[in-house]
């Protein structure tokens, strides 16, 4: 329905575009090359990079890709738009931030917790609005943000609205600086979300999902349980991005809500799997990687308020011309060569 | 025990507040109740006309309700140019639902940052008389920067509510929020009306964006604030009625102030977001809905 060329059935033509569907060969490649293609990344960064601003930079392009991807679980694959990513990755980083003044948990531990806190708030979420059409749940969630936000301002125990300094641990547990560490845990989640997508796409609840996605009624007729399954979609969605916030305190160093919730969270998010491509496990991969990069270096070289009107001109211009993001040109290509 | 007078004080000062909350409504309860339009770059028109009234204001020293009724025609033009772009670009092709959301929330964030870049994050305020001086009844104060917005408002909803019900083109606004099929069966154009409606709801922010900075200092991220309370507004109202808009408008405005005169400022954003999910959750016709 939304994802162009309706003349054909959406399906099949993503299967032959980017892997051959259901072959095991293909998923096994997947699976051997991932876990190679991240190695290889950890061991080269780790030992050819010197400079610790690429760490810096390589963590938010690996945050952004754990978001855009936690974002098309729902958006992509199930057609509910969420705005209110920022909530759910404040969440996952308010969650860090309690769990270091109590107690002295490992920061994989607190992104296991701040993803189920943030896991808890999508499934409540999803509970109180996906019973509607979906534009009442986009709304929702901007609303969500909003609340949270404001909670977390009353809420001095946190720092209120004033931000609250967190005190990076002197060493990392593992050799390298304490940035390297925290690159090295993105990278890992990055790999585990990835996974996920795929695993979810070529599984029945990825089938299920593309259903609800192209015709809510018809599924819910042909005996999908759409409500569970959308319900499974935002807890999961909602359970990553709350992973990915959770280094953020010790990334960061001060948190503070206005820059924790900011709206180009929620931004970044929802334009990169449409630049990328929202059909596919790619598609975000590819828009992150690009928007990050490409904001990254506008930082450094520009300034950070004209990143972000890149980001929303690109995101604006992506969905006019191109509604099927980067993928689904390349996908459009390869089908017409082949015929 | 809470004092009668602080708490009366709090209850016209809402009625008030949400009076305005209607001017700021009035323009998504015809893009999304009327038009099925998700305009949700809504307050970033509303932020536009509140910075047009700024400059007009600051250099020129005219009064900013009358800037902002002058302005009007021009974002009438802007609104029919946007809804342009939004029909061809997703109407036509029956893709207006995701990628038509996050065309507009682009806009919306676009136009906050454009905003930022040219203007900063500081605060700005227009000069009028009536900023300043209240009318005074017993112990109920009428802050005139309060009563004039609300007072703007009612009449821009009479106009409207006039215009819709009495006019051709009006009433051909109403027959595409009823059924647009039916419509195209009486060889009538829907897009031709949605646009001069689409056009209608984007003027009235020009309004409201005068009426916003009459009420308030204004930087560019505060319209995202009204997000929330816009659509929450919407929803209570029913959609596509005027009166049960107001209805809402008021609802929201009244609680929000209770809340910031018991509760303090920082609390009241979170009550009409609050409102929002649980109408959402339990009564998604509005109050006064069918």
């Amino acid at each position: 329905m939304m994802h162009g060329n309706r003349s054909e059935t959406p399906l099949p033509h993503r299967g032959k575009g980017v892997i051959p569907r259901g072959s095991e060969m293909g998923t096994a490649k997947f699976w051997i090359g991932s876990v190679l293609v991240g190695v290889v990344f950890l061991v080269l960064t780790r030992w050819l990079i010197t400079n610790e601003y690429y760490f810096f930079a390589g963590y938010q392009v690996l945050q952004f890709i754990v978001l855009a991807t936690a974002w098309n679980i729902l958006g992509g694959y199930t057609g509910y738009t969420n705005f209110g990513t920022g909530a759910f990755f404040a969440v996952g980083a308010y969650s860090a931030v309690v769990l270091h003044k109590l107690t002295s948990l490992p920061v994989p531990v607190m992104m296991l917790i701040g993803g189920v806190m943030s896991g808890i708030i999508g499934f409540g979420m999803g509970y109180l609005t996906l019973r509607l059409k979906g534009v009442f749940f986009a709304i929702a969630t901007l609303a969500l943000a909003i609340v949270a936000q404001t909670l977390i301002v009353n809420w001095d125990y946190v720092g209120g609205a004033r931000g609250v300094y967190v005190i990076r641990p002197q060493h990392a547990p593992i050799s390298g600086s304490y940035i390297q560490y925290l690159y090295s845990l993105m990278l890992a989640l990055t790999w585990v979300s990835v996974a996920i997508a795929r695993t979810i796409e070529r599984s029945q609840l990825g089938l299920g999902f593309n259903a609800i996605r192209d015709d809510e009624l018809a599924a819910e007729a042909a005996g999908v349980p759409t409500l569970r399954l959308k319900l499974i979609a935002t807890t999961l969605s909602g359970a990553l991005m709350g992973m990915s916030g959770a280094p953020l305190p010790y990334y960061v160093t001060y948190l503070d809500p206005a820059s924790s919730f900011n709206l180009s969270y929620a931004v970044n998010s929802v334009a990169m799997p449409m630049i990328g491509g929202m059909t596919s496990w790619i598609g975000p991969i590819v828009g992150a990687v690009l928007l990050g990069t490409i904001q990254q270096l506008a930082t450094v070289t520009i300034s950070s308020a004209l990143n972000l009107l890149i980001v929303g001109v690109l995101l604006i211009v992506f969905v006019i011309i191109a509604p099927n993001g980067i993928v689904g040109l390349v996908q459009s290509r390869w089908r017409a060569r082949i015929r | 025990m809470i004092s009668l007078d602080l708490a009366v004080n709090a209850i016209v000062a809402g009625l008030l507040l949400g009076g305005f909350y209607a001017a700021v409504t009035v323009g998504v309860t015809i893009s999304f109740g009327m038009l099925d339009i998700v305009n949700i770059a809504h307050p970033a028109f509303i932020m536009l006309g509140s910075f047009v009234a700024y400059i007009v204001n600051s250099n020129f020293a005219v009064d900013p309700i009358l800037i902002g009724v002058v302005m009007a025609p021009v974002f009438f033009l802007a609104g029919m140019g946007v809804y342009q772009i939004y029909y061809y670009a997703f109407e036509r092709r029956g893709e207006e639902s995701i990628q038509g959301l996050a065309f507009f929330f682009g806009l919306l964030f676009v136009g906050e940052v454009a905003l930022i870049l040219v203007f900063g994050v500081d605060y700005r305020f227009v000069e009028a008389p009536y900023i300043g001086p209240s009318l005074h009844f017993g112990f109920v104060d009428f802050p005139l920067r309060m009563l004039i917005p609300f007072l703007i408002s009612l009449l821009m909803l009479a106009v409207l509510q006039v215009f819709l019900g009495r006019t051709f083109i009006g009433r051909a606004i109403l027959a595409v929020s009823q059924d647009r099929l039916a419509l195209q069966l009486m060889a009538a154009n829907p897009s031709r009306v949605k646009r001069i409606a689409f056009g209608i709801s984007i003027a009235t922010a020009s309004v409201a964006g005068a009426l916003l900075i009459i009420i308030q200092p204004v930087e560019p991220s505060i319209g995202r604030d009204y997000i929330g309370r816009i659509f929450a507004i919407c929803v209570l109202g029913g959609m596509t009625s005027f009166p049960g808009m107001l209805a809402g408008a008021m609802l929201i405005g009244i609680v929000e102030s209770i809340t910031s005169t018991f509760y303090g400022p920082s609390w009241a954003p979170a009550v009409a977001f609050g409102f929002l999910l649980l109408t959402l959750a339990w009564r998604p016709a509005g109050i006064l809905g069918r």
